[in-house]
Parts: C-alpha cells; structure tokens; sequence
C-alpha cells in the first residue's frame, strides 16, 4: 500500500493545506499501511521540492518540473497524475481549486469515481463527507481499488513542517498538451495571512454597502494579525474580489476567531466557516441567523460598532 | 456554434434540508426541486450566446428520472432550443453522468458543453472535468467569464488566487461558477412557448455505459449542531469577552 500526496504550492512555497493532506495521508496509512510520498508539480519548484523533503513522515518526494507545469493547465497535469497513479493506492490532494480543476479528470481517465472534500477518515475505504452545504454528513465507502480523494484542509491538523529528510526524486513530465493556453491571471496581493490557515478571519457581507467601506474591515483586520473574507453577496455586489467568498461554493474557514460583520448567515455561508473556534457577529438585524452560530452578538450598526471595535482592541492589543 | 447545457434537478438552494431518522439520506418527500443554481448560470450563458449570434442551437440535457423533465422545461423555457431526458430511477454518481453525457455529446456533436461548476446537493465539483477528459477535449472550470473567438474560447477562472484566463481550443467543456452572469426568469410567454419545444427521453440503458455506483453510501447523518452563545451588550463588553473569557484575543 501507498499513498501519494499531491502538494499545493505558490511557486515558492508549500500551501499550508499540503500539511493537513499529509495528516489525512497519515490517518489512512494507519488503517492501510504504507509509505506516504508527496508530489511537487511546477516549473522552476526547486524550494518546493526542498520544503517538500522536510516534512514529516514523508518517504520520497517526487518532482515533475517542466515547462509544461507552469500554470498547472488540467490537460497537461492530468496526464501526468494519470500515469503516476499506476503506482499507487491512494492519490490525495488537498481541496482547492487546483486538485478540483485536475483530479476528477485524472480520475476519469482512470475509469475511477472520486470523493470530494473528505472531512474524517473512518478505514482504509470509508470516508466522512458533507453534503448540501454541510447540513448532512454522508459516510461514504470507496469501492474502487484505487482511490482519488481530495480533503477538507480545516479538517485535519497540519503536519509537522520540519523534521522529515526525503529523497527528492525527478519524474518525467507525461507531455504537454496543446489544447490549452494560459493567457495571464489577476492574482489578489496582500501582505494579510491567507484567508483558510489564518488565525482570525474578519468577513464582511452586502451590510458593508461598497468596497470603500471594506477599509473600516481591513484596519481592524491588521489590528488582529487577521484574514478578511466576504460573503457571496459581497463580492456579486464588486466590493471585494472573488477569491475573497467564504462559504459552501467559496473558501472553507475554520479559524481560532471569525468575525461576521454585516452578514445574515445563510446555510450557504455557514457551510465555509461554522467549523470556526469562536464566531462573532455583528448585525443590526437580531433576527439574523448568523446569531443562531454565534459565541458573541453584537446587535448594532456596524458603521458604528466597527470602528468602535477597533478602538477598543487597540487599548488591549 | 451548436451548445450542449447539462442541467441536474436538486433540492432547491434554499431549503433546510432534513436527515432522515433512518440515516438512509435526506427527506425528499414534499420538498421544493429546482434546477441546480449554478446550471441555471450555464444555461443563462447559452442563452446569451444566442442572443449574440455565437450560439446556433441550444440542446439541454438532463440525466435522472422522469422528473427531470420539468428542470428541462425550465431551461427551455429560459431560451434553450430542445431538451434531452437520458432516464433511469438509478442512482447517478458523477463517472456515470459523465459516460452518459459523453453518449449524448457523440450522438449530437456539439462544440461547447456547458455546465454548472457544482451541483449544490452533493458538491461534488467533478463533472464537467470527467466529461471533457472522457471526450478528450479541452476544459475551463469555474468561468466568469466566457468570450469566443474563431476556433477557440477565452475563459476567465475564478481560482483559489484571484481570476486566471486561459485560451482553450474548441470542442470544449466549460462549468460555469457564480459570476458568470444573472440568470433571467422565464417569462410567462417564454413558459408558454416552452411547452411546445421537444423533449427527447433516451433510456440510460440503451446507451451502453456502465453507471453502476462506485460509492457506497453508508450512512446519512446530522452535523453536530453549533450552540449558540450570547448577546453582549456593547464593544468593550465583546473585547472583555473576547479577552478573559474566549481568550482568543
Ligand atoms: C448556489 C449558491 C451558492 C452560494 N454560495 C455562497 C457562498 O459560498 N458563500 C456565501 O456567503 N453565500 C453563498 N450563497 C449566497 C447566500 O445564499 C446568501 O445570499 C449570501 O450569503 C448573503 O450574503 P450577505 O449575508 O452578505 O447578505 P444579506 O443576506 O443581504 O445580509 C446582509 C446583512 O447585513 C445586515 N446589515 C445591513 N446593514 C447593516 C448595518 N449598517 N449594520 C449591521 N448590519 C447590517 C443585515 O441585517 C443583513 O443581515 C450562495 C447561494 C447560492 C444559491
Ligand atoms: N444528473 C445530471 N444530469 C445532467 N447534468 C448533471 C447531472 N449531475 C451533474 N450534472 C452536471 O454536472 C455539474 C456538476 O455537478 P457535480 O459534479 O455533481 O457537482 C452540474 O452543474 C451539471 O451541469
């Protein structure tokens, strides 16, 4: 039995829910056995590879570096999963728009079902995963012989970073395809942690009224080391980017602190962040259903309370 | 351009849906079905295509059972040309749609697929990809946007980073994600006229695939319910909270 890990990275750096991939790897080598490899694909991802290496409990790490990985196409990273899977029992990634966009096609070409967003390992074959926007949780047997999964990173704890001393071992690239060109991206900048492995998360919805006002969110995200995030209102209305929407179709969050501000708590957006520690909200509605998941409510104006907050945290922060 | 729209029938977003006391699945029964949202986003852009002069017809299709039909006559009813029912009272997971969907596209020849990125029932997010890779073709996922040229689409993504455009060759399969435009209502009329536009229903056995389920369903159950707290009264009283009591602060 192995397992191969498929890493998220930024050209330079392991994403953070490589490492929880790793444990939901480690959780199923423990009813199945088996030595846990964890691939790196990209071009020019030496640091990667490097990174890749420590981490614990990793036997070897395989690098596909070549040009044709650059901007991680589907056409021409599926091929190379496909032909690497032979080796394999299990392929695992983390969930995110990269394994959602390459693994099922890998798997089709495969002839193989996969599962999506497991968020528990329950044996070797049966995993946890939820289902309508998480308001049913269905325990799932695979019955293929291989399996493809990708994993909830909110849902496993990351491994250890360091502390591993795996061989690096380069694979060929499986060829490139031609049927796709990158043409360029619009990739949002900011020095704040990233929305899903950020300590606290401070989410604004249609209450914030225009993106100038995501300012009054963004002070008070700095205040606390935090995340900002958005509902899908927020971002259809053009305040914040895409990439920013916290929910069942959006970002999966699961910080220490989320603050909810300006947002009424629909099941869509419960989905991506009722796993948080501690949840606050601040509406002027009472009525609104964010308050049914919340530690703390706010009943108030948040062109008030926000400011006031922020005010606040800087006397004891 | 002829544009194939695959569409699903799903408990509508806005339900609260209920576990049953069996654990077997969810209550169905006397629940409000729609069309899953995001295959109304896809349906929209064909329509649109349309309307431009890029889409010549618009075939939609629909696998599942008889019911299905009415999800169908939605799409019709938005703008959609024809409709295809492939039937069967089995369950369908997303492999076996695929195959029968690539039965479908090989008999009706279409350039463009377009899907939803997601069905909001299981979240599965897997479809369109197995799809494209099962017909060999090129794939854009989660598009917000979707411009065509002579042989080929420029497809903006909504990624995990931020937006990524891609140029891919045609014949394509594309799933649309929340952007990519405001589905209309059908109007009255557009219902009207719907009623007469055909619905072909092809029994999913008689296209060859092997759709059995490779998941097994175990079992269905409740989510551990989240408690709600407490109503402060004021910021300060929040920060002390927050502070002595969450200590998260
Ligand atoms: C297929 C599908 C997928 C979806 N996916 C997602 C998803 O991933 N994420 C997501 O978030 N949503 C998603 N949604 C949308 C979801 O159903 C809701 O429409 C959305 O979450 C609402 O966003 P909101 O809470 O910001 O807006 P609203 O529901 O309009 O709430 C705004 C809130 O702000 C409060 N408010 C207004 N002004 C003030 C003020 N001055 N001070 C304090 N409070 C104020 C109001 O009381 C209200 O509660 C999806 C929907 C569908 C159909
Ligand atoms: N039974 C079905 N019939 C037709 N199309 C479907 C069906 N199930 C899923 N699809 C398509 O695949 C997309 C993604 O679904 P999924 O992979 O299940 O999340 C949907 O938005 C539809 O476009």
């Amino acid at each position: 039995m192995s397992i191969l890990v498929v890493a998220e990275h930024e050209g330079d750096a392991l994403k953070p829910s490589t490492l929880s991939a790793v444990t939901a790897a480690k959780e199923i080598a423990n009813h199945a056995g088996g030595d846990l490899h964890l691939l790196v694909v990209g071009k020019g991802i030496d640091a990667v590879a490097e990174a890749a290496a420590k981490v614990g409990g990793i036997a070897k790490v395989l690098k596909a570096d070549d040009e044709a990985y650059e901007h991680l196409l589907a056409e021409s990273v599926a091929p190379l999963l496909v032909g690497l899977a032979e080796g394999y029992d299990y392929v695992i990634a983390p969930a995110g728009t990269f394994a959602r966009n390459v693994l099922p096609r890998a798997a089709a070409l495969l002839d193989l079902q996969p599962l999506t967003d497991a968020i528990a390992v329950e044996s070797a074959d049966t995993f946890v995963r939820p289902i309508y926007a998480g308001n049913a949780l269905a325990t799932v047997k695979m019955n293929d012989a291989r399996k493809l999964l990708t994993v909830r990173a909110t849902a496993f704890d990351a491994a250890e970073a360091e502390g591993g001393s795996a061989a690096i071992e380069a694979v060929e690239a499986a060829g490139s395809s031609d049927q796709s060109r990158y043409i360029g991206s619009e990739l949002t900048k900011s020095e704040r942690p990233e929305l899903t492995s950020a300590r606290v998360v401070v989410s604004g919805g249609r209450g914030m009224q225009s993106g100038e006002n995501f300012a009054m969110l963004e002070q008070l995200a700095d205040r606390l080391g935090a995340a900002v995030g958005a509902s899908r209102a927020a971002v259809d209305a053009g305040f914040v980017p895409n990439d920013y929407q916290v929910g069942q179709t959006g970002k999966v969050v699961a910080p220490e602190l989320y603050i909810a501000v300006g947002i009424s708590g629909a099941i869509q957006h419960l989905a991506g962040m009722k796993d948080s520690k501690v949840i606050v909200a601040i509406n002027k509605d009472e009525e609104a259903p964010i308050f049914q998941v919340a530690d703390y409510g706010l009943v108030a104006d948040l062109f008030q309370a926000v400011p006031e907050l922020e005010q606040e945290l800087s006397k004891v922060l | 351009m002829k544009v194939l729209v695959a569409v699903k029938r799903v408990i509508d977003a806005y339900v609260k849906v209920r576990v049953k006391a069996d654990g077997s699945g969810v209550e169905t029964q006397n629940v409000k079905m729609s069309m899953n949202p995001f295959c109304e986003i896809a349906v929209e852009e064909a329509v649109r295509m349309k309307e431009a002069g890029i889409a010549s017809e618009i075939v939609v299709v629909s696998c599942g059972q008889q019911n299905s039909q009415e999800t169908i006559r939605t799409a019709l009813a938005m703008g959609a040309d024809r409709g295809i029912l492939v039937q069967t009272d089995e369950e369908l997971q997303p492999l076996a749609i695929a195959k029968l969907l690539k039965a479908v596209v090989e008999k009706e020849q279409p350039e463009v697929v377009l899907m939803g990125k997601q069905a909001v029932d299981n979240d599965f997010n897997q479809t369109g990809q197995m799809l494209s890779a099962l017909l060999g073709w090129s794939q854009a996922t989660f598009a917000s946007k979707i411009e065509k040229a002579d042989s080929s689409l420029t497809v903006t993504r909504e990624i995990d980073g931020g937006l990524e455009t891609v140029e891919i060759k045609l014949p394509a399969v594309v799933t649309a994600d929340l952007r990519l435009n405001e589905p209309r209502y059908a109007s009255l009329p557009n219902i009207m006229k719907a009623k007469k536009k055909p619905i072909d229903v092809l029994p999913a056995a008689d296209l060859g695939v092997d759709a059995a389920p490779r998941l097994q369903v175990v079992k269905v159950s409740e989510p551990p319910v989240r408690q709600a707290g407490v109503k402060v009264g004021s910021v300060a009283e929040l920060v002390d909270k927050l502070k002595n009591e969450a200590k998260v602060i």
